[in-house]
């Protein structure tokens, strides 16, 4: 019990100091919480896959009465904005590779009397594919209105979609992004926070310091990860309460859950950084092999692509990656409200990334030689 | 004066920079000095005089506040680059790149300058000859030693003949051995070339072979002249005391640096202790100081007049770092009949990195209290072995016992009762004083009352400032704060990483008292130093080369086997290792 006692008070000793050099300097303070709470406004307002605005540019060369009603159905969505009236296909080119036009929309000069001789009358957009993502999106658009045009001219389809997004009605896109970023901008924090702290200290020379104490390697392991952790665990505080209310997406599921998730994962993220710190000897080092590893972190995780349409390959790879299974579990207990039973199976990755990158730092402290 | 025969012309000259707490800090404090032309000139005095900020003036990389400054007959502020194109100037840390080779590194300094390619060839078998690197041209210069670092830069500095060499403490951070290399160089070049050269140093025996001191302290200029004539300042103030039989050397030396109104500078040396009286000591109380050591006269050196100059200048500009009262404390366990028992024990201890032998089958005993330093050339296999024993780098193979527990299998154990003082500044520099102090206590195992009890006392004892911010303290309080911690859970044993580069002599004089005082306490020291002289504070030395120990014992044993018990400590340190490696390559030859 005595033993116990003075172990905790060691390791004790070791947390709080890290806490009071993380919070003596104001510079490291501001990086507590400025950027989180600026990342997340960022993403909320830039990184939207949704169209807002669509410049397009217009050939009429029919000038008929059909061509006329489109561009009105076209221009009340608020979104398709005219850039410009051509006279002559030859101009159309021009407007595109400009960018002053995403896409043209030809109207051969028969469009009209196609129409009313209830012939198929082919409409041709030309499209700006240097922007696959957002082309793809306005052409969908542009296909849905001319299916509403068709049906209003009483072209009944033979089949007709009805559909109900789940968990996200309008399918706004902010909601499928947000709450993966509870997980991966934390992870950013977290894993640079670690991965600076071991290798500050060889660098600075206090490592040796630290060495000479008592203090075994799972102490300094406790010491340095627990107020990473923490750390990590206010960043995605911070994240969410920003997501709930300020972008008021709807939150489903459990806090309890997504904190027990959030635990696993940040352990899993300061496993990494403090691996990543125990094999450098520079801070610099750290900083470097921090962003080799963040880049395939983020574009293995399923945050900004899906991981399914990734090769087989890659595929596998994600499953070393907890920021894909984190994000996984943020937007499932997010939005759909999933019960532990439902996300289980993503803590059994969280827990195997924590349980092999910990005791591998730990191991690291002692066993890196200068 | 004469501006053809004056290399660098000096006056009131200021210079001040943004000290740490905001305030402003004159590194040079109004000087006027005249240099010549055609003569090797020191600039001396302890860290922090201003000696590398004028040396960046005269390099023209910093511009003077105020004042004047004319290098070569130029106004340096004006046209730094007209000054810059005749001088050659080498930083203290010059700028090797570590992955390029010799060759690559003086390819690309002459390709710098505008060597060119008819006047390389000579100039660079030349400078490889001086140097002595002919053999390692295709080495990646990171690669070297310290020593030979230096002398490629050196080498790097001097692609081509300058009007004026800058050597900014050349000789910092090296052994006697390439510091004598050094100096043979410098001394060839002034001779065969006629070079003006003006030399940065701590060392008095450097000092000693220019034609021309300068002494500065904080920023201001002591005195100048012929090192002849500075030294007269002292005359008649020196001698020698021999302790009585079976006193040590530095107990008497110690009871005269206490008595700072009566003695300006005493140290051990040879077994015997130099001391300078203060010109108005009083004879009485002087003779019961001395009161049982044979005391005779000696001839004074620079090394006296400079102590001098320093501690009539510290006594009006601040009170002199005082030394640390130590507590005595009686050793746990030890009557003084098993003091004898070593607390350190080291048997064929081996450590390898890859095929490299650091150190190669060691074995030594310390003795509980005693004063055990390690000594040798860079790169010898000191820090390697110092480092096993503080239980920061394992042993490949061999026995280490520490307070009597085996360093192999109860290795936190272990450290629980050693403390370490690293080589440079290893404290939270973002963390107050009491905030380290009860850190490394509460690592240490100390909590509550006992942290408290501990922490108070050693704020007191190495008058510290708690809620100063430790990496803002002057760098003798950042040494008091590394001492303060490295004692706080009053350890068995203190190991000392070259504690004392970089502090200046005073502060040295009072760092070793601490350190005899703490031995005195029961406290075993391990230090390692290369302050050669330091050695004579020490109860036994061990000289390491190439990883083998080549000498241990008293430093009065050390100078025996050195061939001469008289001579100082640098020479007998030169002697066993070229001992040594004569040896080793004999027995190479013949296997």
């Amino acid at each position: 019990m005595q033993a116990l006692a003075d172990y905790l008070a060691r390791t004790l000793a070791l947390v709080r100091k890290e806490l009071l050099a993380l919070l003596k300097d104001r510079s490291s303070r501001m990086l507590l919480f400025a950027p989180a709470l600026m990342q997340t406004l960022l993403f909320g307002y830039g990184a939207t896959y949704d169209l807002t605005y669509v410049p397009y540019a217009v050939l009429d060369q029919s000038g008929g009465a059909a061509a006329t009603e489109l561009l009105a159905r076209l221009d009340g969505t608020g979104v398709f904005k005219r850039a410009a009236t051509l006279t002559g296909s030859g101009q159309i080119a021009g407007m595109i590779e400009s960018g002053d036009a995403l896409l043209a929309i030809d109207f051969p000069a028969d469009f009209d009397a196609r129409l009313a001789s209830r012939q198929q009358a082919p409409l041709q957009v030309i499209l700006d594919g240097r922007n696959s993502s957002t082309a793809a999106l306005a052409s969908a658009y542009i296909a849905s209105i001319v299916a509403a045009y068709n049906q209003s001219r009483g072209a009944a389809p033979a089949l007709a979609v009805v559909r109900r997004a789940w968990f996200n009605p309008n399918l706004e896109s902010r909601w499928n992004l947000m709450p993966a970023l509870i997980a991966s901008l934390s992870m950013l924090q977290t894993l640079m926070l670690a991965a600076l702290s071991v290798a500050r200290e060889r660098e600075q020379g206090t490592f040796d310091q630290l060495l000479v104490t008592p203090l075994t390697p799972l102490q300094i392991l406790i010491g340095k990860a627990l107020p990473a952790i923490f750390v990590g665990l206010i960043q995605s505080t911070i994240v969410f309460l920003v997501i709930l209310f300020w972008f008021k997406i709807p939150f489903s599921g459990s806090v309890w859950l997504l904190y027990l998730g959030l635990l696993v994962f940040t352990a899993a993220s300061v496993g990494i950084g403090l691996s990543v710190s125990a094999l450098s000897l520079t801070m610099q080092q750290a900083m470097l092999y921090t962003f080799m590893l963040v880049m395939p972190l983020i574009l293995l995780s399923g945050l900004l692509t899906a991981v399914g349409n990734m090769p087989r390959i890659l595929q596998l790879a994600t499953y070393a990656n907890p920021l894909r299974f984190a994000i996984d579990l943020v937007r499932r207990v997010y939005l759909e409200g999933a019960g532990f039973s439902d996300v289980a199976l993503d803590f059994v990755p969280l827990l195997g990334v924590a349980a092999v990158t910990l005791p591998l730092a730990a191991w690291l402290f002692r066993n890196r030689l200068a | 004066m004469n501006g053809a025969a004056a290399t660098v012309v000096l006056e009131e000259t200021r210079k001040t920079f943004a000290g740490p707490d905001g305030g402003t800090v004159a590194a040079v404090d109004g000087i006027t000095m005249t240099i010549r032309a055609g003569e090797l000139t020191a600039l001396v005095g302890p860290d922090g005089a201003g000696k590398t900020t004028l040396m960046r003036m005269f390099a023209g990389l910093l511009r003077p506040d105020a004042g004047s400054l004319h290098v070569l007959g130029t106004d340096v502020a004006a046209a730094p680059q007209r000054v810059q194109d005749r001088i050659s100037y080498m930083p203290q840390r010059f700028g090797l790149y570590e992955d390029l080779s010799v060759q690559e590194n003086l390819d690309l300094y002459a390709d710098l300058h505008g060597v060119p390619q008819d006047q390389r060839r000579e100039r660079f078998a030349r400078m490889l000859e001086m140097t002595d690197l002919a053999r390692f041209t295709g080495r990646p210069a990171g690669k070297l030693s310290g020593g030979m670092k230096q002398k490629l830069g050196l080498a790097c500095t001097l692609v081509r003949s300058p009007d004026l060499l800058l050597l900014d403490e050349p000789s910092v951070g090296v052994d006697p051995l390439s510091r004598r290399d050094l100096w043979q160089i410098v001394r060839q070049l002034i001779d065969q070339e006629q070079l003006s050269v003006i030399v940065s140093t701590a060392y008095m025996d450097e000092a000693e072979r220019c034609a021309r001191v300068f002494v500065m302290n904080k920023g201001r200029l002591l005195a100048e002249g012929a090192p002849d004539d500075l030294r007269k300042q002292a005359r008649g103030l020196t001698f020698t005391a021999t302790p009585p039989d079976g006193t040590p050397a530095r107990t008497l030396q110690a009871r005269l640096i206490d008595a700072p109104d009566q003695i300006i500078d005493a140290v051990p040396k040879g077994g015997n202790v130099r001391l300078t009286r203060q010109p108005d000591a009083n004879p009485a109380r002087l003779d019961a100081l001395l009161h049982d050591a044979v005391v005779e006269p000696r001839p004074e050196e620079l090394e006296d007049a400079f102590m001098m100059l320093l501690r009539r200048h510290e006594d009006r500009t601040a009170a002199p770092a005082a030394p640390v009262a130590v507590r005595a404390r009686p050793a746990p366990g030890t009557a003084n009949g098993s003091s004898d028992k070593p607390i350190i024990v080291v048997r064929d201890l081996v450590r390898k990195f890859g095929d490299f032998t650091a150190v190669a089958s060691t074995s030594f005993d310390v003795v509980r209290g005693e004063i055990f330093g390690l000594l040798g050339p860079n790169g010898a296999g000191k820090t390697t072995t110092f480092r096993m024993l503080c239980g920061l780098l394992p042993a490949t193979s061999g026995h280490l016992e520490v307070a009597g527990l085996n360093l192999r299998t109860a290795r936190a154990k272990a450290r629980g009762r050693i403390g370490y003082v690293a080589q440079k500044f290893a404290l939270y520099g973002d963390l107050t004083v009491r905030d380290n102090l009860e850190f490394f206590g509460g690592a240490y195992g100390l909590r509550g009352q006992a942290l408290k009890a501990r922490v108070t006392a050693s704020l007191t004892q190495f008058g510290l400032e708690p809620s100063a911010q430790s990496g803002l303290l002057p760098a003798g309080y950042k040494q008091r704060l590394a001492m303060a911690t490295g004692l706080l859970h009053e350890p068995d044993i203190l190991f000392l990483d070259e504690p004392t580069s970089g502090i200046d002599p005073l502060a040295r004089r009072a760092f070793w008292r601490t350190i005899t005082a703490l031995a005195e306490g029961g406290v075993t020291i391990i230090i390692t130093t290369h302050f050669m002289e330091e050695a004579e504070y020490c109860d036994r030395i061990a000289i390491q080369d190439a990883g083998r120990v080549l000498a241990l014992g008293t430093p009065h044993q050390v100078r025996e086997q050195a061939g001469d018990a008289a001579m100082d400590m640098d020479s007998a340190f030169i002697a066993i290792v070229e001992q040594g490696r004569a040896r080793h390559n004999h027995r190479e030859a013949a296997a």
